[in-house]
């Protein structure tokens, strides 16, 4: 294999194993950057691939080719309804919010397990028939190197990613809405002052985040597993959180280190194929996304600052 | 109403609201709450099998509820559990094959190796506190997952590419013929009398020692510590070194107890996630972890029990947790009701 052949096969599937962890990661950063920290992201996911795969099984003569998509909607909808849940606990109840997300990835896990108990008797649900599926980008697909290299054989739900991330870029530093979610996160007691309603604003974060979490755990549900059970998302959404926090609270950041972290994973599935990196045992592409998390914040990579309210419950009146 | 009569009552309500909830999800879902209940209480106190087993399960949440109850009260988070439990699953495996020696000093050693893997697996984070401000929550999170693919690896390489060490040697396990005879030949062994030991001497450190007293200082307050002349990075490190040493126990207890052997994992165990529900349950005190512990042991093994004889998935028993933890952490609103139906007494 030559190097832009290996070039050819590698990249689109980093980009395929990232696509779930960018949705999910981004969704992380809207909660974090408004002052909620979100450990329950796992279980917002787990949640998210089972609506997806139950909603692709049950509807899938009414909407054809189209379930995947309308899966995803559904996902989205029952994940950002749950994460009301971690909302109503951390924001309104002053909850220990990571023990309020250690319980939420409990519930999704022990919800979606039991649902799929008593609807399919059995442990995991029948594979669905209708997968997201590739194509290639008229014309853009042509052009050598980056043609095959981005263009080909890819998958709408990759292109919605890296959109949202881009979207999520343009919101957070662009709009009104933004300024006022990040200072929330910073210092929600002068963005109270100024008359911005802090309650309201890190309830909108959390559901976004639990919408794009159920986004990213159908994605990924409905392309690389195919099925659900107890094993379908292992550890995906702490990923993505690894990947919000190497990406140091941004949304590009979050993208760039999504991205990166699908690329060690692709390459731990499919590097056997590939010349010099099949020499590589698989233990250490595994475990590269969380060592390189823990040196991230260590500060050995860049400086990485949590928003500086976070995992605080704003109190009105309390100094 | 006292304070320390609402501390009781915020977990037994907790308590009560959680299983109120799984009788509910019982009830929506076409099951029989009462068979359901009832299948649950058979399963921990049916026959004297039953019994046994479900004392082997409340073994390792004791001492992972320890292990987040000890860290908690240096005002540290220690999610890392799960890893700090398999890093001391595969040591005492480990040791427990690799060595042969007699009884009194390979069992010994085999659980100072569990507790010393368990200790190392905390001190990274605890060193990255301390040194570098880092957020525990995050390390520890990372450091499990570190700890998964590490310790299945190591398997790996111990075993030959295989998935299993193997049986630990017979002079490095915990297995007891005395409670094999009395509970019907369940998994039940020595361990228990390890953990409960364990409960006395996280109180003892806590209650009776200087040691103990500056790390619950550094809990209530970093900077009045400092002031009084502690040295805060020393404590962080040591509770969570300490920390890290009982769920590494924990590990002990499966290797040397239950299975006597360790083998390549899908995921974690789950454990080390039950242990902060034990801890908080329990208020982080030695005599609150017994009382998680035990509930909480007892409804994980008693849920096997379920889809036999209900029909029921046993998945109910972690929706019932995960729901307690949920409202033990949300004890705020708990209070706040149990104030203002107090005021209400009052006013009459």
């Amino acid at each position: 294999m030559s190097f832009l052949d290996v070039l050819y096969f590698i990249v689109p599937s980093a980009i395929f194993y990232a696509a779930p962890l960018i949705f999910v990661a981004i969704g992380g950063v809207f909660s974090e950057r408004s002052g909620v920290i979100n450990i329950g992201l796992e279980g917002l996911m787990v949640m998210g691939a089972f609506i997806g795969i139950l909603f692709n099984l049950m509807f899938v003569d009414t909407f054809g080719a189209m379930t995947p998509w309308f899966a995803i909607i559904a996902a989205m909808v029952v994940s950002g309804l749950f994460s009301v849940m971690h909302a109503v606990a951390s924001i309104s109840f002053r909850a220990d919010q990571t023990i309020s997300g250690v319980a939420i990835n409990m519930l999704g896990v022990a919800i979606a397990l039991f649902s799929v108990k008593l609807i399919y008797g059995k442990g995991q649900t029948d594979y669905i028939q209708e997968r997201f599926i590739r194509f290639d980008i008229p014309l853009l697909s042509d052009i050598p190197v980056i043609g095959p290299m981005f263009f080909k054989d890819v998958y709408g739900t990759s292109i919605l990613a890296i959109g949202v991330a881009v979207m999520a870029w343009f919101v957070i530093y662009k709009t009104p809405f933004g300024l006022r979610l990040r200072a929330v996160g910073e210092h929600p007691m002068a963005a109270d002052t100024m008359g911005v309603n802090v309650t309201k604003m890190r309830y909108i974060a959390v559901i976004l985040s639990g919408a794009l979490a159920g986004i990213g755990g159908a994605v990924y549900s409905q392309s690389i597993s195919g099925e659900f059970s107890h094993t379908t998302i292992n550890g995906q959404g702490f990923m993505a959180l690894a990947a919000m926090i190497f990406g140091k609270w941004h949304p590009l950041g979050a993208l760039g280190a999504a991205l990166f972290f699908g690329f060690a994973q692709a390459l731990s599935i499919i590097g056997g194929e590939i010349p010099y990196v099949k020499e590589v045992p698989t233990y250490f592409l595994h475990i590269l996304p969380y060592a390189l998390t823990i040196l991230a914040v260590a500060g050995f990579i860049g400086k990485a600052h949590a928003p500086k309210a976070s995992g605080i419950p704003y109190i009105k009146g309390k100094r | 109403m006292s304070n320390r009569l609402v501390n009781i009552l915020v977990p037994v309500i907790s308590v009560i609201l959680g299983l109120l909830v799984g009788a509910i999800v019982m009830l929506v879902s076409g099951y029989d709450p009462v068979a359901g209940y009832a299948a649950l209480w058979n399963g921990i106190f049916g026959d004297a099998y039953a019994i046994g087993e479900t004392i082997r399960q409340i073994t390792p949440y004791l001492l992972a509820g320890l292990s987040v109850a000890f860290a908690f009260r240096t005002g540290l988070f220690n999610i890392g559990v799960e890893g700090q439990l398999l890093v001391g699953w595969f040591a005492a495996s480990y040791v427990g094959i690799a060595f042969d020696l007699p009884m009194y000093i390979h069992l010994p050693f085999a659980i100072i190796a569990a507790a010393l893997a368990g200790a190392a697996w905390g001190f990274i984070p605890g060193l990255l506190k301390a040194k570098l401000q880092v957020h525990e929550v995050i390390v520890t999170i990372m450091m499990n997952y570190i700890a998964l693919h590490t310790t299945n690896a190591l398997i790996k390489v111990v075993s030959d590419g295989g998935d299993n060490t193997g049986t630990i040697n017979a002079s490095a396990s915990l297995k007891s013929a005395f409670f094999e005879s009395i509970t019907d030949y369940s998994r039940l062994h020595y361990g228990i009398f390890i953990a409960l030991a364990m409960v006395l001497l996280m109180w003892f450190i806590l209650e009776k020692t200087t040691t103990g007293y500056e790390l619950k200082a550094v809990g209530f307050n970093k900077h009045a510590s400092e002031y009084a002349g502690m040295n805060v990075n020393k404590n962080i490190i040591l509770s969570m070194v300490i920390s890290g040493a009982f769920a590494g126990l924990a590990g002990a207890m499966e290797a040397l107890g239950t299975f006597q052997y360790a083998n390549v994992k899908g995921g974690f165990t789950g454990i080390g996630f039950d242990g902060i529900a034990v801890a908080l349950l329990g208020a982080n005190s030695p005599l609150g972890v017994i009382f998680g512990a035990v509930l909480f042991g007892s409804l994980k093994y008693g849920a096997l029990n379920m889809p036999n004889e209900a029909g029921i998935p046993v998945e109910i028993v972690s929706i019932v947790i995960a729901i307690i933890i949920f409202f033990v952490a949300c004890g705020y609103v708990i209070r706040y009701f149990l104030e203002k139906a107090n005021k209400k007494k009052e006013a009459k």
